[in-house]
């Protein structure tokens, strides 16, 4: 297949960026997204220019570590997967794709396609766990859990954290991946000890990093590429608000 | 060198207790007083670090991806094996030892395995309290499955994400240190060497991968958790990212480095489509609960297959070789990895493989999904069904799966005591970067376990003897001379790589070393192949260091100068894996030396030469290596001709 590309190029965070047209002549319609940006970049080092920037590590779905743009929708055309897992059969012959960063002030872009996640990880930090030293634990069946409940907490586990889910929304809310936490720990019994807690100090975080507010369009499950669902943002609600109600107040 | 591996003296289930009692503490008012450096993120690093943070020690952690919750820890699927024995089916400590050292064709510790089968119970416990969601039975139980090599089900699972789930719980207990002030995070940080001095590892010297910036840390001990090495054959299971760096250059600083040639080819891997092709995928070990593995009975039958003029679901039942099955009635599909991958590859060499190039055997779920139904089917494996379509463009509910055998995991690593130490006091490794648990093979779901064993329950006791001996004060600052004449060799490599401006990118040059790997010291070697191999990585080091091409700066983001400096390990290691698989003169596990093999061509060991750890010692540039050996001793197994039939 031939494909013309047009792609984000950005040389570091403080750089004005523009996008940049390519054209590849020999894809292979069995090739991964990616793949197709390593023929790419082999071409650019042969022509001696600076091959693309992007993030990428796993190539299997599930470290969260690619995050490309692509035609407008995050990880591209197809639901339920993340960049990687994208093949060029999913596009024609001739088409020209147009692939960006994730864009969110959240998620400054370091260089190219490559943007800076952090943000998520101060959100875990700040109460996205149980608080549990190692050893101390009880016998695993000794806390029994209902099947339905360890499915639905597994179903909020799922998330990798790619940030997909801000991209995709027009806030750049972080609400989708703060809410599968959340609610992960919140239907566990063992999460339950510091429900309250967790639900203040993870949105005074998210708050604090810039993200925006949730409107509750849905675009950010329908784009995730684990396909979180959005009850667990109801879920999130519930659980601020009746911090709220209940506890001091905790702020960042 | 001289090799002690500190086994304690006693009877196998009391000695891990003893030593227990025997290391050193150190006092709690005292452990804020050490620095320790842990590098890489995934199961033994991010439990190892929140752990000794927990205990009051100061922490630097230190991936190279940018967050640590992306370690590829993180892709393991099926499981992770503890002898809880909530089955009743008959598991036990002592039996998971037993299996894990056949799995491992005798070539691990009897010590070391017995610990790792004695802390696996703790681990589930932990998990557990984090709020790891296991897959549960109705009733609120843990639920279990079987694995490989076993025929117990002792395999705790969380659907098909099992690593995901325990690298979250690892990375969650992690952050709450982060928050506490205990561990300090270095995301996108690359460890390019290790500082020694006195003969003890005093700290680490980096380069951040945003700015390039070389930095020197100081830490009373340094803990590598930083995996394996398989991606020195290009294609495998690993992440792109996967590279032996921090292990290798520790082995150039004295480290000694263990059986480099024991790798595990994982036999369900979805088949190369091409040339371009970056990364192998697993397909989950569990899937060999459900699904069997077959090929054509006939090779004509094969070669319609390939051409696309026949479907395999028109192939007769009789005309079919369930070829495990057929040779191992006892373990069927379930046997371990090194014997069901080598059984494909015999099959495919016969020219009874299928797919467009031959190289692939089928993995057939019509019989389960006759017997259990489509949904059961999809509730134990729904996730890895739907990865397999994405990748393949077919229907696994409708054609069977296509899988051929891909690099995996690497048993070998950094060598090790009981105590997990290197032979570089203060240096220890952990997880997959040490050698010390699985011998020349590794049962399924025992990564997992053995990862989160060093990291929760064996390092945050031994690293308190080793530091207590020492003294807060035996510890060196960055400005040191040794420390700076780090930073100056590391900064000269990385404007060597840069100014080489050759004509080939990395990724050739890296395929070309990963091709010269599989064909000679992958699933099956001989001595003659080896000799051409080591001749063929010897001219592709002195290709790469006059001709590779990398476009950009050294203080920058460039990727393709990460990537350089890996490969340029990677080289290096080769020519040792290859010199570790001639010295080894037996078949064992997943190193299978066509020149010794059985009548009906299964591994054939010799105990009487080999039962023993081979710990190379490096000796300079361009020199050869000196071969040291630690003795295997058996005292509680039998060493027996593996047997699966």
């Amino acid at each position: 297949m031939k494909i013309n590309l047009k792609v984000w190029r950005q040389k570091s965070s403080n750089a004005t960026g523009k996008l940049v047209e390519y054209q590849l002549d020999n894809v292979s319609e069995d090739m991964s997204f990616l793949e197709m940006f390593d023929v790419l970049n082999d071409s650019l080092t042969r022509k001696g220019e600076d091959p693309v920037t992007f993030d990428h590590d796993c190539r299997e779905g599930i470290c969260g570590m690619c995050s490309m743009y692509i035609n407008g929708r995050a990880h591209g055309p197809q639901t339920g997967a993340t960049t990687c897992q994208l093949h060029m059969r999913s596009f024609n012959d001739g088409d020209t794709i147009v692939v960006e960063p994730w864009r969110a002030r959240a998620f400054p872009v370091i260089k190219d396609l490559m943007v800076d996640r952090t943000a998520f990880d101060r959100v875990i930090q700040s109460g996205g766990y149980v608080s549990v030293n190692t050893g101390s634990a009880p016998d695993a069946n000794e806390i029994l859990i209902p099947r339905s409940i360890a499915d639905e907490a597994m179903d909020a586990a799922a998330c990798i954290g790619c940030g997909a889910c801000v991209a995709a929304c027009k806030n750049a809310s972080a609400m989708l991946f703060v809410s599968a936490k959340i609610s992960q720990l919140a239907i566990l019994p063992q999460g339950k000890a510091e429900h309250k807690e967790r639900a203040e100090r993870m949105v005074a975080q998210m708050d604090s990093e810039g993200f925006g507010a949730c409107s509750f369009t849905g675009a950010c499950s329908v784009e995730c590429p684990k396909s979180i669902s959005l009850d667990h943002i109801a879920r999130l609600n519930r659980e601020y608000l009746g911090a709220q109600l209940t506890t001091e107040n905790v702020q960042g | 060198m001289k090799l002690e591996s500190k086994i304690p003296e006693g009877p196998l289930a009391e000695k891990w207790a003893r030593q227990k009692f025997a290391l050193k503490l150190v006092n709690p008012a005292n452990k804020r007083k050490y620095d320790i450096i842990v590098v890489g993120t995934g199961l033994a690093g991010a439990s190892a670090a929140a752990s000794l943070a927990e205990l009051g020690y100061n922490v630097k952690a230190f991936c190279f991806q940018d967050s640590p919750r992306r370690a590829h820890s993180i892709a393991a699927q099926g499981g992770i094996n503890a002898a809880k024995n909530y089955q009743n089916d008959g598991d036990s400590v002592f039996r998971l030892f037993y299996d894990t050292i056949k799995g491992g064709d005798y070539r691990a510790r009897e010590g070391n395995v017995h610990r790792l089968a004695e802390v696996s119970v703790n681990i589930i416990d932990q998990c557990v309290a984090q709020g790891v969601p296991f897959a549960r039975e109705y009733g609120g139980t843990l639920a279990n499955r079987s694995f490989g090599g076993a025929q117990v089900s002792r395999t705790f699972y969380a659907r098909g994400q099992t690593g995901q789930q325990l690298l979250l719980g690892a990375y969650s207990a992690l952050s709450r240190q982060v928050a506490n002030g205990k561990v300090k995070l270095y995301p996108r940080t690359e460890m390019l060497d290790l500082v020694v001095q006195d003969g003890k590892a005093r700290g680490i010297v980096t380069r951040n991968l945003i700015t390039g910036k070389i930095e020197s840390h100081s830490g009373h001990a340094v803990l590598l958790c930083t995996g394996g090495y398989g991606n020195v054959f290009y294609l495998s299971t690993n992440a792109m990212g996967s590279n032996v760096t921090a292990a290798w250059r520790a082995h150039k600083k004295g480290a000694a480095f263990a059986n480099p040639c024991f790798t595990q080819i994982h036999p369900t891997c979805i088949p190369v489509s091409g040339h371009y092709q970056s990364k192998l995928t697993l397909m989950s070990e569990s899937l060999r609960n459900d699904g069997r593995v077959w090929a054509p009975k006939a090779k004509e039958d094969a070669e319609k297959i390939q051409k696309g003029q026949m479907k395999p679901t028109d192939l007769a039942e009789a005309d079919r070789d369930y070829f495990l099955e057929r040779k191992y009635p006892a373990f069927g599909n379930l046997v371990p990895r090194d014997v069901a991958s080598r059984n494909a590859k015999y099959v495919c060499d016969e020219g009874r493989g299928v797919s467009k190039t031959g190289l692939a055997v089928y993995l057939d779920f019509a019989d389960a999904i006759k017997r259990d139904g489509q949904k059961t089917i999809e509730a134990k494996y729904g996730n890895l069904f739907e990865m397999y379509e994405k990748i393949t463009g077919e229907n696994p509910y409708e054609l069977p799966m296509m899988i051929y055998p891909a690099v995996h995991y690497t048993m070998g690593g950094l060598w090790v005591d009981y105590n997990l130490m290197t032979s570089i006091p203060g240096l220890y490794a952990l997880g997959e970067a040490n050698f010390s648990d699985h011998g020349a093979n590794r049962l399924g779901a025992s990564a997992l376990m053995q990862g989160l064993a060093d990291g929760y329950f064996v390092i945050p006791y031994t690293v308190g003897d080793y530091l207590a001996t020492i003294g807060p004060a035996d510890k060196i600052p960055v400005d040191a001379p040794v420390f700076k004449e780090a930073e100056e060799k590391v900064t000269a490599q990385i404007n060597q790589l840069i100014s080489i401006k050759g004509e080939r990118p990395v990724d050739e040059l890296h395929k070309e070393l990963g091709h010269i790997m599989w064909e000679y010291c992958g699933m099956s070697r001989n001595a003659e192949g080896l000799q051409i191999a080591k001749q063929k990585i010897q001219a592709l080091k002195k290709e790469f260091w006059s001709n590779v091409k990398i476009m950009g700066g050294p203080e920058e983001m460039n990727q393709a100068l990460e990537q350089a400096s890996r490969v340029a390990d990677f080289i290096e290691l080769g020519e040792l894996m290859v010199d570790d698989a001639l010295n080894r003169d037996e078949s064992c596990g997943g190193h299978f030396r066509e020149e010794y093999q059985t009548p009906d061509g299964e591994a054939l060991r010799d105990d009487a030469n080999y039962a023993y750890v081979a710990a190379w010692e490096f000796q300079g540039e361009n020199k050869p290596e000196l071969l040291n050996k630690e003795v295997l001793e058996f005292e509680n197994v039998k060493l027996t001709q593996r047997s699966y039939k």
